[in-house]
């Protein structure tokens, strides 16, 4: 099933198991979000539980906040990642430090989804890779799935989480299909996990690039290089070690993302592998990632992300050390 | 007070007539001193931009474009309050006012280009021929903030509240009612009301903010928000292109007297949909949209110039002229190519950056490094 019914699927559920959970959002009730995540969840839950909001981030998450104190579980939807901004404040000062500020007598359990990245072409402000802001902020889980069997596992579990999770959707990602396993046991919400097994060059990443990747090994295989693909998934707190045994076991790596390289994900994983690993590393790790430019109009898109033609050129730059 | 006693300054009645509201009523010598050259440039306006409109939302749906908001429905509301600015003034649009930033003489390519994805601005709102007009905002109400603090400068440097209306200066900053409901709106009312600036805040209502009714961004008339921060504000026939050129006429000139800001509702409808990726039957039904477009402000428009003996030549020359101009906009859009690939780089920052321009010579080494050299 695709990603973005995978999500509905694991809303559906989370709502149905728990009464108090409830959604809020620009639009998700009656049109079902601008990406139908939330499609048909107002109609059999109620106006009650699915709230088409008022047109004012900073108030979703605020009034959330206020919803959880009063034992809600809110989900809230911020219709694109360039409009997350408005509602900073409120996620940064306040729902990032209550817990902390209550010295625990409070907790928040609410998930902040945000469709993010970009290869859908949009205009302005409709593709942002915004998760350091929010990895950058103490009191938040940041998580990003990457398959639809991660979302529909995930979403569940940040719902369950009594901490605020930023549920980061790749966007390009919401019509990609791929198995969901309803019966098996969840997906935990920290954990990395290896998708491809190799034994030259280990490959990370998270979100949407996670098929760059697979895509870059394959191309390298053709060439007789081995990569292993480790998808990050949980991007804080980051689960090392199944990273870390695959640096262990290949002696390099590749860190690859859409976002900014300037203090991003990949910086702190590659310092934290290197801090871990150095005997271990045959190379220094590399990055490679959205140039520290504004995203580019939708046609130059294909300049700034990384694609797998600039995986591979970092491939053979690890490979000639 | 309820929407039905809020009082609507409106001239037009749905049919065309010459009908006056109660409200309408401080407005009736201003409205009596449009010159009939006048009123036939605000219907040429209307259409012209109409045809420019359908054509981009073509275009759009034959992928040449990301996205196209259509501004179709909402012409009137933005013909007058275009024409009542001077030529002074400066123009603060979201993104919808296609008939604004023609009127102050923006191309609509340069609008395409936005939406194509080839530019983040498209035009210079420096150079003249663009009329002062900033450029369009895509974060929601972001823009009422920036028109405050401009409104702000000119107050500062003495641009505005001289007593001349040649010369003194003013802002008109428009938004949707879905917008109304950010803070930012909310903070730009209050430094207004503070330091008295020189603004107008045109509010167009057009009823839905995507799939969300106006009632959930609130359950009184819009109009009533801007007058508890201490505005003055009057609710007008969005639809009705001569009432809105007369409210907005004399907003603005009270605005640059010195007067402080003053807001205006416009009650309008969007008539299409929100943007092309957008599907309105999800949310709204077809007789809402139906009574709506019986009150098509171009219509509308037609019939009371049609009233007062326009010829049918002077039709078929303003159709004419709305093919035109759509059909030189296709032709243009077609033949955009993709900037360069070195745009990804330029303007980040003003004055050179070392991360900027290590990553700019990494990548010219990098594709330089394929065989045929950088693409
Ligand atoms: C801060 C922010 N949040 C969400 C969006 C996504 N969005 C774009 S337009 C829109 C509806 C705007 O409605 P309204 O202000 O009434 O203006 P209209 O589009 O109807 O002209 C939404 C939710 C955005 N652009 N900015």
């Amino acid at each position: 099933m695709p990603f973005s019914k995978a999500l509905n699927a694991g809303l559906r559920k989370a709502m149905e198991d728990d009464p108090r959970v409830l959604m809020m959002g620009e639009d998700i009730g009656k049109l079902g979000g601008v990406f139908r995540v939330t499609e048909h969840l107002q109609r059999d839950f109620g106006e009650r539980r699915v709230l088409d909001t008022p047109l004012a981030e900073s108030g979703i998450v605020g009034t959330a906040i206020g919803l959880a104190m009063t034992g809600f579980r809110p989900v809230c939807e911020i219709q694109f990642d360039g409009f997350v901004f408005p509602a900073f404040d409120q996620i940064t000062t306040q729902l990032a430090k209550l817990t902390n500020r209550h010295e625990g007598r409070l907790s928040m359990p609410i998930v902040i989804r945000i469709p993010y990245g970009g290869h859908i072409g949009a205009v302005e402000h409709h593709q942002e890779s915004p998760e350091a802001y929010f990895t950058h902020t103490p009191g938040l889980r940041v998580v990003s799935p990457s398959t639809p069997n991660d979302a529909y596992w995930m979403i569940q579990e940040a719902i369950r989480s009594n901490d605020p999770v930023i549920f980061m959707e790749p966007k390009s990602r919401y019509w990609q299909k791929g198995e969901v396993d309803v019966e098996s046991s969840a997906v935990p919400l920290h954990s990395s996990r290896v998708v491809r097994t190799g034994s030259d060059v280990t490959l990370v990443g998270h979100g949407a690039i996670v098929t760059t990747l697979l895509q870059a090994a394959a191309l390298a295989e053709s060439e007789g290089t081995s990569c292993e693909v480790v998808d990050v998934r949980s991007l804080s707190p980051v689960d090392y070690e199944p990273i870390l045994d695959s640096v262990r076991k290949t002696g390099r790596m590749v860190y690859a993302q859409e976002a900014q390289g300037f203090t991003s994900l990949g910086s702190e994983v590659a310092a934290t592998v290197m801090e871990r690993a150095f005997y271990a590393l045959e190379a220094p790790v590399l990055r490679v990632s959205g140039y520290d430019t504004p995203f580019p109009p939708a046609k130059l898109e294909g300049t700034y992300l990384p694609d797998a033609d600039r995986i591979l050129e970092a491939v053979d730059r690890s490979l000639a050390y | 007070m309820t929407t039905s006693e809020t009082p609507l300054v409106r001239v037009l009645d749905a049919t065309g007539r010459f009908t006056p509201s109660d409200a309408a009523e401080p407005y009736l010598p201003l409205i009596d001193a449009i010159t009939d050259a006048e009123l036939e440039q605000f219907y040429r306006d209307m259409v012209v931009i109409r045809a420019i409109d359908v054509q981009a939302t073509n275009l759009q749906r034959q992928g040449q474009l990301a996205l196209w908001p259509p501004s179709r429905g909402q012409e009137a509301a933005q013909v007058g309050s275009a024409r009542a600015a001077r030529p002074q003034d400066t123009i603060f649009p979201s993104y919808r006012e296609h008939a604004v930033t023609r009127i102050r003489g923006v191309d609509p390519l340069d609008i395409i280009k936005l939406m194509r994805g080839v530019s983040h601005g498209g035009w210079d709102p420096s150079d003249p021929k663009n009329g002062n007009t900033r450029l369009y905002t895509l974060v929601l109400g972001s823009q009422a903030l920036h028109a405050t603090g401009y409104a702000m400068g000119l107050a500062f440097d003495g641009k505005s509240g001289t007593g001349d209306v040649d010369s003194d200066q003013a802002v008109i900053v428009y938004y949707g009612d879905g917008a109304s409901s950010q803070g930012d709106v909310h903070e730009a009312m209050v430094f207004a009301a503070s330091y008295k600036t020189p603004e107008v805040f045109f509010l167009q209502n057009n009823h839905w903010a995507i799939s969300v009714p106006v009632s959930t961004q609130s359950p009184v008339p819009l109009v009533q928000r801007s007058a508890g921060y201490g505005i003055p504000s009057v609710r007008v026939d969005g639809n009705d292109v001569l009432a809105s050129y007369a409210v907005s006429r004399v907003a603005l000139d009270e605005a640059r007297s010195g007067l402080g800001p003053r807001a205006i509702e416009a009650v309008t409808y969007r008539l299409g949909a929100h943007t092309t990726s957008d599907d309105p039957t999800k949310y709204r039904g077809s007789d809402e949209e139906q009574s709506w477009a019986e009150r098509d402000p171009i219509i509308r428009m037609r019939a009371f110039l049609e009233g007062r003996g326009a010829s049918a030549a002077f039709f078929d020359d303003v159709e004419t002229e709305g093919a035109d101009a759509a059909e030189d906009l296709r032709s243009r859009t077609v033949e955009l190519g993709p900037p360069p690939a070195s745009k990804v780089f330029d303007h980040v920052y003003s004055e050179p950056h070392p991360l900027i321009d290590e990553q700019r010579a990494w990548r010219d080494s990098y594709e330089s490094s394929f065989e045929g050299g950088a693409k």
